[in-house]
């Protein structure tokens, strides 16, 4: 047990999450506003930013408070996702809180300080020796670099093991993703966990690529929100033809495209989150919940980003501008937890076993 | 911008389910007796005055009126569960669907106390088919451009001019219309148009048939010489409708016939590509079940906001935008997935058959209830464009 090391304030309480959100956004804004970090080319503000989440309770939320966190709910915690997304938060918050649940799910006390999550790509699997260690490779974790920890979902021969695992006790390569974040392969050779416990009933592989499919999601439906608020106001500012772009016709349907798409990513990430935050058992009803969620905001990073950038034209092409720091890390988030091609194959499988007669049912029944 | 974009999280209530199994029970009873074929849109007779009348007999025509009227006071998230079972099962509703869902509350807000008596119960019983009498020679998405004219006589207007496009003219009894009744304003182009409610057995009205490309008829032509409507057949404020459509849209714009037009494509996809499909079939079959999953909770979203009172006019503009291109890209996606099934599948005439018809009738889609063009136009006004 590690937790109250440091005093913490958790601004994360049972309260209506408008309060959390609020506070959230005020400390990203603060700590880590996207215009002012996108000008600096050293690392220096991660610190007390990430001390400053870390007081207000943010990483450790999906944690319960015996086990160290702010026992958040589900839904306190991806309306914080939201609200990173919207700031294009560039420090392992989203992997810190999918941590911390994978190891209170199954009872294992969360570590202070950043984490990750292991695997975090469909076709990757650690297993689990007899002698309580664990072996394997994991590639594209997010943030495995500046991890202390990595929470590991683990196959042994006696079922599903949620472990915790010091980041320095693995191999940790290099690599980033397409916004520069750290993305990087994990190689697990008998490695000893600090602390393990068998997971519960019904946490397994596939619920852990849903519950980080419904994080990137809603991560991406609210970077798409900035982007789409950063297109308006440049296209009601920005002069040519001696009007304002947004005055001419062909820019108006652009935006109100790239409005369509990121309505359809806050829908279908807000009923995904909703799903689990009602339900957290991943049956079928989270399956078609979170599998369309990523597909849907995976296309809308895709379609959106497009449009913004032509909204844009060469500013928002340039290191200088903040726009991509929003479109190039919805479209890096489209791979993790299994790409919307892998969904749509899986939820189209599913689909087509279930026969044409069980289809209709399976949609209304959401 | 001026507003973020909400979409509360609503799922229906547990009311729904047990209606829902009703409605589904009702429509495999009348598919058993023939009445129409779920495998077949377009054939058959799509305006069915005598399933109205056992639809309204159910209670599921004006849900959402009060009793006074023949209504039933049952939620908007009722009707969209009744809405969105009968466009599944292809059930012919052409004949009550408009008066259900648009004239029927524009007469509740806008006709006199005797008009909403005696009209209302008989739209309730499905008696009644209603029409939408805006588009003309000269105006289609610009409604305001109307020229149409009433002019004033002694205890009504006497109506001259013509509508056109206008579905199900042939076999209405009644039409809202929008009229001119003083020229427009420089301070307002949208000032001077009236609605009216028209008996369209009145002298002085003609229909003219229209035949689609798809063959089916619809569309109509309806001509006005000298037609007679009295002083309490005038909707509202006179020269002021342009005030009174925008609440009515977002109804219109955002309920399940917006994006399940073409659904039972989406079955005979399914069939086609059989319980073990490859990865290209499964993969586009996924895509096609997220964007619908996405589109219908965005649907369902509109309905409950607008039942606790908020105005969700861009999101209800945005959910039709996406449904109908959506419904009109179908056809062609499934064709493309279904290319490599092999001849001999089970539903291979059904599925052509399905495919050639929703082909045919996919421009309609982003035309019909506000173009693209116009919908767009609406969201970029609701970000602060315009």
């Amino acid at each position: 047990m590690v937790a109250g090391k440091r005093k913490k304030r958790p601004i994360v309480t049972n309260d209506s999450d408008h309060i959390v959100t609020e506070s959230a956004a005020r400390i990203f804004a603060d700590l880590a506003d996207p215009q002012t970090i996108n000008r600096l080319d050293d690392g220096a503000w991660r610190a007390p930013f990430w001390l400053a989440l870390a007081d207000a309770g943010l990483p450790l939320a999906w944690v319960p408070e015996q086990l160290g966190g702010a026992g958040a709910s589900l839904a306190d915690g991806f309306a914080v996702l939201g609200v990173a997304g919207r700031f294009a938060v560039a420090v392992p918050l989203a992997e810190t809180l999918l941590a911390g649940w994978l190891l209170t799910r199954a009872g294992v006390a969360a570590a202070d300080g950043p984490m990750t999550i292991a695997p975090s790509r469909p076709s990757d699997r650690i297993i689990f020796h007899a002698d309580g260690t664990l072996s394997g490779s994991a590639i594209g974790i997010p943030f495995a670099s500046e991890a202390q920890h990595i929470a590991v979902l683990v196959h042994g021969g006696e079922g599903i093991v949620v472990a915790l695992v010091a980041a320095s006790d693995c191999m940790v390569g290099e690599g980033q993703t397409l916004a520069g974040d750290p993305s990087n392969i994990v190689r697990f050779e008998r490695v000893k966990p600090l602390r393990y416990a068998r997971a519960p009933f019904g946490l397994d592989h596939t619920a852990l690529m849903l519950m980080g499919s419904v994080s990137r999601s809603v991560q991406t439906a609210g970077a798409l929100e900035s982007i789409l608020s950063l297109s308006v106001s440049y296209a009601n500012e920005r002069i040519a033809f001696e009007r304002p772009i947004g005055k001419f016709q062909a820019v108006q349907h652009n935006l109100a495209r790239l409005a369509g798409e990121t309505a359809a990513a806050l829908a279908v990430s807000g009923s995904a989150a909703n799903t689990i935050t009602q339900s957290d058992s991943f049956d079928e009803a989270a399956f078609l919940e979170g599998a369309s969620a990523k597909i849907r905001c995976a296309e809308a990073a895709t379609e959106g980003s497009a449009i913004a950038h032509q909204v844009f034209g060469a500013i928002g092409f340039t290191k200088e501008h903040v726009l991509h720091r929003f479109t190039l890390r919805t479209l890096a988030w489209r791979d993790d937890f299994g790409s919307e091609n892998y969904w749509a194959a899986e939820l189209g499988r599913r689909v087509a076993k279930g026969g044409a007669e069980e289809f209709w049912p399976m949609v209304a029944s959401r | 911008m001026s507003r973020k974009l909400q979409f509360d999280q609503i799922r229906l209530p547990p009311t729904c389910d047990a209606l829902r199994q009703e409605v589904r029970a009702f429509l495999a009873e009348e598919i058993a007796k023939g009445t129409f074929d779920p495998h077949r849109p377009g054939h058959g007779d799509s305006h069915d005055r005598a399933f109205s009348k056992r639809i309204g007999a159910k209670g599921w025509i004006g849900m959402t009126w009060p009793k006074e009227y023949g209504g039933h006071e049952r939620s908007f998230l009722e009707r969209y569960v009744v809405t969105e079972e009968f466009r599944v099962a292809n059930a012919p509703v052409r004949s009550h669907f408009v008066a259900d869902r648009q004239s029927g509350p524009i007469l509740l807000k806008y006709a006199p106390e005797h008009v909403k008596a005696d009209i209302l119960p008989r739209i309730c019983r499905g008696e009644l088919c209603f029409v939408i009498g805006m588009s003309e020679p000269g105006s289609g998405s610009d409604l305001f451009a109307a020229k149409t004219k009433a002019t004033k006589v002694d205890k009504g207007w006497r109506i001259n001019g013509s509508k056109i496009w206008t579905s199900n003219a042939n076999i209405a009894d009644y039409m809202i219309a929008l009229c001119r009744t003083s020229p427009p304003t420089n301070a307002n182009r949208r000032h001077g148009l009236t609605q009216f409610l028209l008996d369209m057995k009145t002298r002085g009205i003609k229909v003219n048939p229209i035949y689609q490309m798809s063959g089916q008829h619809d569309f109509n032509e309806v001509v006005f010489e000298d037609a007679f409507v009295s002083d309490d057949h005038v909707l509202g404020e006179i020269d002021g409708a342009w005030k009174q459509a925008t609440s009515e849209l977002a109804y219109e714009r955002s309920g399940p016939e917006r994006f399940l037009e073409t659904f039972y494509l989406m079955l005979e996809l399914v069939r086609a590509i059989g319980p073990e499909p490859d990865t290209r079939s499964a993969e586009g079959l996924g895509r096609l079940v997220a964007q619908l999953h996405t589109l219908r909770r965005m649907s369902v979203s509109v309905a409950g906001m607008l039942q606790a009172g908020k105005e969700p006019v861009v999101e209800a503009a945005i959910v039709k935008d996406l449904g109908t291109i959506w419904e009109q890209k179908l056809p062609n996606r499934v064709r493309e997935l279904t290319a490599f099934a092999p001849p001999e599948i089970a539903n291979r005439v059904t599925l052509d058959e399905q495919l050639a018809f929703a082909t045919t009738i996919a421009p309609k889609l982003t035309i019909q209830g506000g173009t693209t063009e116009i919908l767009r136009g609406i969201i970029a006004r609701g970000l602060g464009l315009r």
